[in-house]
Formats: C-alpha cells, sequence, structure tokens
C-alpha cells in the first residue's frame, strides 16, 4: 500500500494526495493498492507539480492503523507526517520555566 | 564589531531584490524547480523534512543585540518561534514560507544581517574563535581577518561554483577553540621571530564520510599576503579538485591524492603570480577593518576574589563551568548554555534570544558570540555583575551549568528535521544529558566533549568528539555507531570506532559504559577522559563494551 507525498511549493507544508486535491493530514490521504492506481496517482502528483501546487513528489509504503488510516512504514515519512519526535523549543521552554 | 557601509547596503539591498524576482518568478512558473533550487539555496533556502529551512549567517559568530532581537523577531513572526544555532555559528529557522523569505531577508538587512553562501559550493560563513577579541590567551583578534575573507570571497565570481562547499576557520589564540584543523583551510595567528604577524595554514581537513586531520601548508604567512594566498589555494583545489564524485570533491581528497608537497608547489607558484598583484593588503585596509573590533572602554577594575565565596552552590557551579578568563582584570567572558539538561542542543526560543539580548545590552556592551558548539557567549561581563548576570539568565532557564561537561553535547538536528539525516540525534541528546546529570556521571567526568550526528555528513562533529555518536539507518531501524578519542582542539584527532554498533534503546547505557570506564581507569582525578583514552587505548572501553573477548 502506498500514498502520494509531496511539500506544498509556497511554504513547503507536507501534504497527502487525496481524492479532493492536496491534504496536510496523512489521515485524509488516499491509499493506494493497485499498480494502476499508484501510476494515476504519481500522474496526478507530477501535474500538480507543473500546476505549480506541490514539489518532491513521492509514493511512500503505508499500513493502515486500528482505525484504517495510513501510517508510513520508513520512521523518516512517519516523522514527515506527523512532526518532530520532539517538542518545539518554544513549548519545551515554557515547561522548564513553569 | 563590522558595520555595513554604503556599499554593503547596496550589495545586500540587491541580492534581496533579486531573489524576490526569483520567488515571484518560481511562483508564476517563469523558472522550474530545476532552474530555482541552485538559486535559493544560494541565499541559503533548503527543503527540509517539514518545510522550508532559512540558514542565516552570523558572520564569525559575532552579533549584537540588536542583531539578536531581530532573529527573536523573525522567529516568532514568520517561524514557530524558535531558532536553532548550528555548529558552523549560524542560526537555522526551521519552518518559514518561501514566499515569506523575501521579507525575512529584508529584516535581516535592516539589522545587517544575510543569509548570502550558508549554501552552496562556494566560500561559507568564515567561523572562529567565540573568545575572539577577548580571551586571555589570544595573540591577536581573528575576526579583522575573518572579515577581510569575507569581503573577498562574496560572490566571489570565479569560487561561486568550486567543486563542493569550501569552510575556512581562524583562530588568534593559543588554545584552539575553533577546530580550525577539520576545516578546509585553518589558519592560526602568530607572530615570527621578528614580532610580525602572521598566520601558520593549514589545508585539508574536514569530517563528512572521509575525515581528515589539516596538514600544514606553510608554517609563516605574512598577513599582508592573506588574500593572495587564500586565493592561491583556492585557485589550485577549483582547477584540480575532482567534479566527478561529489564524496570525493572536497580539498582534502585533493591534499590525500596528490599530497601536501605537491600541493604546496602547485599553491606556491600560484602565489608568487598573485602575491605582488592587488590582493596584497596594505596595512591600512587592515588596521581600518581592524578598528571595528576594537575592545570596548573597559573599566578598571580590580579582580573579584570573593566570588567562589558566595553562598549559594549554584552559582559558584555555574562561575565554575560557564565563566573564562578574560584579557582584563574584573571582567569575564559568560557561556549562556543552550543545553538545559533533556533539550535539544542550541535551541533557543525568541523569549530566550530577548532575554540574552537584553543581558547583553545591559552587561556586556551589547556584543554577542555564536559558538560552535551551539552556545552563547557574552564576551564583556564586569566579574562584578556576574551575580545579576546569573540571576537574569537563571529567570529566563538558561543558567544551566555546565559549558564543557559531559551534558553540553553537539547534535545536529538529526531526522527529526534534516532530509539528509538517518537517525534521530535530538532524542539521543537529550536522554543522554538527562541520564548524565541524574546519575551523577556528569559531575564526577568532568570535561568530556560528546558530539552526535544524524548522518555521515557529520554536522554534529561526531569525528572529533571524545565520545562520538553517528546515527545510522540499518534495515529501517536507528542504529549508533560509537567512536572514542576524538578532539577537535590543538591535538586534533579523529575518534575510533570502537565496535559494532547500538540500538536506539542502548546508546544511552553505552556511553554510560564508557563514562564508566573512564572513571574506572583514570589515573587520578585531574586526568580527564581525552588523557585518559590516549593512555590507555582503545582496549579497556571495547572489554567494557562487549565483553573480555571483544
Amino acid at each position: 500500500m502506498k500514498t502520494i507525498t509531496a511539500n506544498r511549493l509556497d511554504d513547503g507544508a507536507v501534504v497527502w494526495l487525496s481524492g479532493a486535491g492536496w491534504e496536510t493530514s496523512i489521515a485524509q490521504a488516499a491509499v493506494l493498492s493497485a499498480p494502476d492506481a499508484i501510476d494515476a496517482g504519481l500522474q496526478a502528483a507530477a501535474r500538480a507539480v507543473a500546476n505549480r501546487e506541490v514539489v518532491e513528489i513521492a509514493a511512500i509504503d503505508v499500513t493502515l492503523d486500528q482505525n484504517r488510516r495510513p501510517v508510513p512504514v520508513r520512521l523518516r515519512e512517519r516523522i514527515r507526517a506527523f512532526g518532530p519526535t520532539i517538542p518545539f523549543a518554544s513549548d519545551a521552554q515554557q515547561s522548564l520555566v513553569a | 564589531m563590522y558595520q555595513y557601509d554604503e556599499f554593503d547596503h547596496a550589495f545586500v539591498a540587491a541580492r534581496i531584490a533579486q531573489f524576490r524576482d526569483q520567488v515571484a518568478r518560481r511562483m508564476s512558473g517563469e523558472l522550474s524547480e530545476d532552474e530555482f533550487k541552485p538559486l535559493r539555496l544560494m541565499n541559503g533556502v533548503y527543503l527540509q523534512l517539514h518545510a522550508y529551512m532559512l540558514r542565516v549567517a552570523i558572520p564569525y559568530g559575532t552579533l549584537n543585540a540588536k542583531q539578536m532581537r531581530m532573529l527573536a523577531h523573525i522567529a516568532r513572526k514568520w517561524d514557530k518561534g524558535y531558532g536553532h544555532f548550528t555548529t558552523r555559528q549560524n542560526i537555522q529557522f526551521n519552518w518559514p514560507a518561501l514566499t515569506d523569505i523575501p521579507d525575512i531577508l529584508e529584516a535581516l538587512a535592516s539589522v545587517e544581517m544575510h543569509a548570502i553562501q550558508t549554501s552552496g559550493n562556494c566560500v561559507r560563513n568564515v567561523t572562529t574563535d567565540h573568545f575572539a577579541g577577548v580571551a586571555a590567551d589570544e595573540i591577536a583578534d581573528p575576526r579583522a581577518y575573518a572579515e577581510i575573507l569575507r569581503q573577498w570571497s562574496s560572490l566571489h565570481p570565479e569560487f561561486s561554483f568550486l567543486p563542493r562547499k569550501f569552510k575556512i576557520a581562524i583562530t588568534g589564540a593559543c588554545e584552539d577553540r575553533a577546530a580550525i584543523q577539520v576545516h578546509d583551510i585553518g589558519l592560526q595567528l602568530k607572530r615570527n621571530a621578528d614580532g610580525e604577524t602572521g598566520f601558520a595554514v593549514h589545508v585539508g581537513g574536514g569530517q563528512g564520510r572521509t575525515p581528515m586531520v589539516a596538514k600544514l601548508l606553510r608554517d609563516f604567512l605574512p598577513e599582508r599576503d592573506l588574500l593572495s594566498y587564500v586565493e592561491a589555494i583556492l585557485r589550485v583545489y577549483n582547477f584540480h579538485g575532482r567534479r566527478d564524485n561529489k564524496y570525493k570533491a572536497r580539498i582534502k581528497i585533493l591534499v590525500h591524492e596528490t599530497g601536501i608537497e605537491s600541493l604546496a608547489r602547485d599553491v606556491e607558484a600560484e602565489f608568487g603570480r598573485l602575491k605582488q598583484g592587488p590582493l596584497a593588503l596594505p596595512q591600512a585596509d587592515i588596521d581600518a577593518i581592524s578598528a571595528f573590533f576594537a575592545a570596548p572602554d573597559y573599566r578598571e577594575l580590580p579582580d573579584e576574589t570573593s566570588l567562589m565565596q558566595d553562598a549559594d552552590p549554584l552559582f559558584r557551579r555555574w562561575l565554575r563551568h560557564n565563566t573564562h578568563a578574560h584579557k582584563r582584570p574584573g571582567h569575564a567572558i559568560v557561556t549562556v548554555s543552550l543545553k538545559p539538561t533533556g533539550s535539544a542542543p542550541g535551541d533557543a526560543t525568541a523569549d530566550q534570544m530577548e532575554t540574552i539580548a537584553d543581558i547583553a545590552q545591559q552587561f556586556s556592551r551589547g556584543e554577542l558570540r555564536i559558538s560552535h558548539e551551539q552556545n552563547v557567549v557574552l564576551p564583556h561581563v564586569e566579574q562584578r555583575n556576574l551575580r545579576k548576570v546569573y540571576q537574569l539568565l537563571d529567570e529566563a532557564g538558561l543558567s544551566t551549568a555546565n559549558a564543557g561537561l559531559a551534558s553540553d553535547i553537539i547534535a545536529c538536528p538529526g531526522l527529526d528535521y534534516c532530509a539528509l539525516a538517518n537517525a534521530r540525534s535530538i532524542p539521543v541528546a537529550q536522554q543522554l544529558s538527562q541520564s548524565l546529570v541524574t546519575s551523577g556521571r556528569e559531575e564526577r567526568a568532568g570535561d568530556i566533549k560528546i558530539k552526535i550526528s544524524g548522518c555521515i555528513n557529520a554536522c554534529g562533529h561526531h569525528h572529533v568528539g571524545h565520545i562520538g555518536i553517528l546515527g545510522v539507518d540499518r534495515k529501517g531501524e536507528e542504529y549508533y555507531q560509537l567512536t572514542l578519542g576524538g578532539s577537535a582542539d590543538n591535538n586534533t584527532a579523529i575518534g575510533e570506532i570502537v565496535g559494532p554498533g547500538f540500538s536506539q534503546g542502548e546508546i544511552v547505557g553505552a556511553v554510560e559504559t564508557v563514562i564508566d570506564t573512564y572513571l574506572d581507569q583514570r589515573s587520578s582525578e585531574q586526568e580527564s577522559f581525552i588523557e585518559t583514552w590516549r593512555r590507555i587505548g582503545q582496549k579497556p572501553f571495547r572489554e567494557a563494551l562487549y565483553g573480555p573477548t571483544a
């Protein structure tokens, strides 16, 4: 199973291809299994690159969690999907000085 | 500090206008991503895991309070309220929108800062001793020469497309705090028998996947010949450096493949052609730039002798570890640790940046430094004000008394941010510092430099850590390779791989084992980790980690 991911051109945000376009949550991503569906997804992504919506497209391996939502297989992609595994310094600082 | 003249202002303004136009042309489709990418990189803009990243130059690690406040403003307005100070004495913002970056660059320009040449195959930010100008052991302030090199190298037409990036470091002190021997060119200020100022020139050092200690290319280069000689080195490198393989393109590989004697002959021949030309530095020019770095008008003060009798043990500990000998009596250099226990090394919030700027304004002549060890330095603090400075830092969560200790860990952003990383660095640093502090090992072990990189590019300087940790990807799992015995001081050495790597769950325990072995084996409490390592070698550490048959 795969999903199609990219970074949005204007702000660099990580986005995921759904049936309705590009989403910022992987929970909304289309999960593609058939080779034809993956090819079609990549072609749609390539058109989005040409239309200057996104850059750096990739089809990545995912599994499904207990709620049937996609979760990337590789740690790198999980961090891309869910953010750094550490709190932002601005959040961490609040707890340090509190 | 150096101050922009009309040329500098116009130069940076023109560059911003150019980049604003390039961003607009990218958004309109006039430029493709392939066309745009090298242009954004030349302005310090990367695309990382989560977003664009903007790397801002802090020339030779020196900035003033106004500039620090602007960094805080940028963090708050265009980022997520924090920034990351790097091992290149720069700062990185992890979350800016591409379309905001021209405005960010304008904000930076308003305080005489920019992001030019913080990426790309060009001469990068020249780094130097973070105690430059104030260290008690200094021969001369290296920042004037760093500034001369910065002006010479900025958009240098011949050296904007080198085989690979090029890093120059300068130290003016007896003790090398700038890691000059792991740079493409390392310059050591010195005086010859006649009392003339010049440089020992080292070349071909570097880390990355092929770590090498620089070799001495010239024992004494007169200061007037600085640009002629560095240009000669760059010209030889630009001509002979490999372009067929990016992993073999740094000058260290050229030095290794051709030999230092052959390279020296080529450089000297080129230098012979250049040295009488326009690059020869008139003393008046050196003096004019040096004047920007003149010492402030210090008050005549006696050394405070009662500080270490203060009733507060935490203050005494901070004095012991985070203050350093100043060239003037009655003054101290203060290291503001950006490594609170369990935190992300080098990160500072906008609030903290403003607090540090305020303290610098009030107590350090408005001046600050960023160290390659990812801390902030207040260079001009009167000893009689140290108690107040400590209290203000403490209120902001910035009084961690660990400069030079095991929890003063260098770490790259790693897989939490970096598109090149194979493993996370920051969580390892956080767990390690927490463990070393709570177990009391930090207190017992004294000065140990732990450095962590999330990939072989070695931004976390693991090769020269007394204890180095390299994150690798082994079949989808994070593993950490341990190196021991590295150092980046006057006795620079590349650490030795000690054995098979450790899992994410094992690496903290492995480092603790190494430190326990040191504590068992040291000849006295005065023998540092690196001294013990050099005396007893790898075997006791390896056996402690892997068993007696290892």
